[in-house]
């Protein structure tokens, strides 16, 4: 008889553990399978003109943003940031990299020169690029060691404390 | 020696009218294959139906195929040149797991944790089933036995009661 009593509070165990598992993890949060991985190699004609690629940047540690003009306010928040890393780490070896994707070329060209970013960026015509890195959305960025390899991506604005920690990490990294 | 040349020339042409008919009749055998992979309407099939399958990542449960944004369209697009290039339906969704992760297939894979997706509802179902079954069968158990047996007491006090109305 008491095995009957216990049969509804033993079956109910795995469904409030299903419940507990659902709600502990954050249905947004769905983890890069590039992350730690061999960073794709791509190809951009820059909007100043100059050709550009993952391969012609060997050895050096990358940032790669992922942004475009109608994206607000995320990437207008974070654009300063983007420029002011490039300008204080440029001569430590660091590379800034934007991919503007979904846009408007007018509208790109106005952004740059809004932000005045002087460091390279480039269309992506098709989101090949974007797709090779599995971007869901602006901004994204990753964080690309000597190596290589993707150290970390972040979703969203990049707030300075982030950008700080991830870029010390890549430049100690040898 | 005349004759003879003629016969030889009749039995070549013979040969060759053979060969040129079995190779007609081999043409016409692969040109609805070929007719079929040059079909536009059958390659925009081909990328459908793998679209299909990967989730539009930024939408609500929609697949690539069904979804008017524009990263679902540069990615049927991409499809379609994948597809185009020879490579096989898994090699593509491979690749989109390769890039975003199981996440980006609609439907998940049958193996793993992955597996109880699949097999609790039917599990569930079975579960169901059996206890339906089982409450039914002792309804009926119960009914089959007729009435319920009466306490004798209450029995006694009913007869005793209706003595004394007739009594009266």
């Amino acid at each position: 008889m008491t095995w009957k009593k216990l049969l509804i509070p033993l079956a109910s165990v795995p469904v409030i553990l299903l419940l507990a598992y659902g709600f502990w993890t954050d249905p947004k949060a769905i983890p890069s399978p590039l992350v730690q991985k061999a960073a794709p190699d791509f190809r951009l004609a820059g909007f100043d003109g100059k050709e550009l690629s993952l391969a012609g940047l060997k050895g050096m540690p990358v940032v790669l943003n992922f942004w475009a003009s109608w994206c607000y306010p995320a990437c207008h928040d974070e654009a300063p940031l983007l420029e002011s890393t490039w300008r204080k780490y440029k001569d430590q070896g660091l590379m800034v990299v934007g991919v503007d994707i979904q846009d408007k070329e007018p509208n790109a060209r106005e952004f740059i020169k809004r932000f005045n970013f002087t460091f390279p960026n480039g269309p992506d015509p098709g989101s090949k690029v974007s797709i090779d890195y599995g971007v869901y959305g602006v901004p994204e960025t990753f964080f690309i060691d000597r190596q290589g390899r993707i150290a970390y991506k972040h979703v969203g604005a990049l707030s300075p404390v982030l950008m700080e920690e991830q870029v010390q990490a890549l430049l100690k990294g040898r | 020696m005349n004759r003879h040349a003629s016969r030889a020339r009749n039995r070549a042409g013979v040969w060759t009218t053979g060969f040129l008919a079995t190779g007609l009749l081999g043409l016409a055998c692969l040109l609805p294959g070929f007719a079929r992979a040059a079909d536009p309407a059958d390659l925009e099939d081909r990328v459908r139906e793998i679209a299909s399958e990967i989730r539009c990542v930024v939408c609500q449960n929609l697949s690539v195929a069904d979804s008017p944004s524009d990263l679902a369209k540069e990615m049927r697009n991409l499809v379609r040149e994948l597809v185009q290039q020879g490579k096989s339906p898994k090699e593509i969704q491979d690749y989109f797991v390769s890039r975003y992760g199981e996440f980006v297939l609609l439907s998940p894979p049958k193996r793993g944790f992955n597996l109880l997706v699949w097999v609790l509802p039917f599990l569930a179902i079975g579960v169901g089933a059996g206890g339906v079954y089982l409450v039914v069968r002792r309804w009926t158990e119960s009914s089959a036995t007729g009435r319920p047996p009466v306490d004798p007491a209450y029995a006694e006090r009913v007869r005793r009661e209706l003595e004394g109305r007739e009594g009266r």
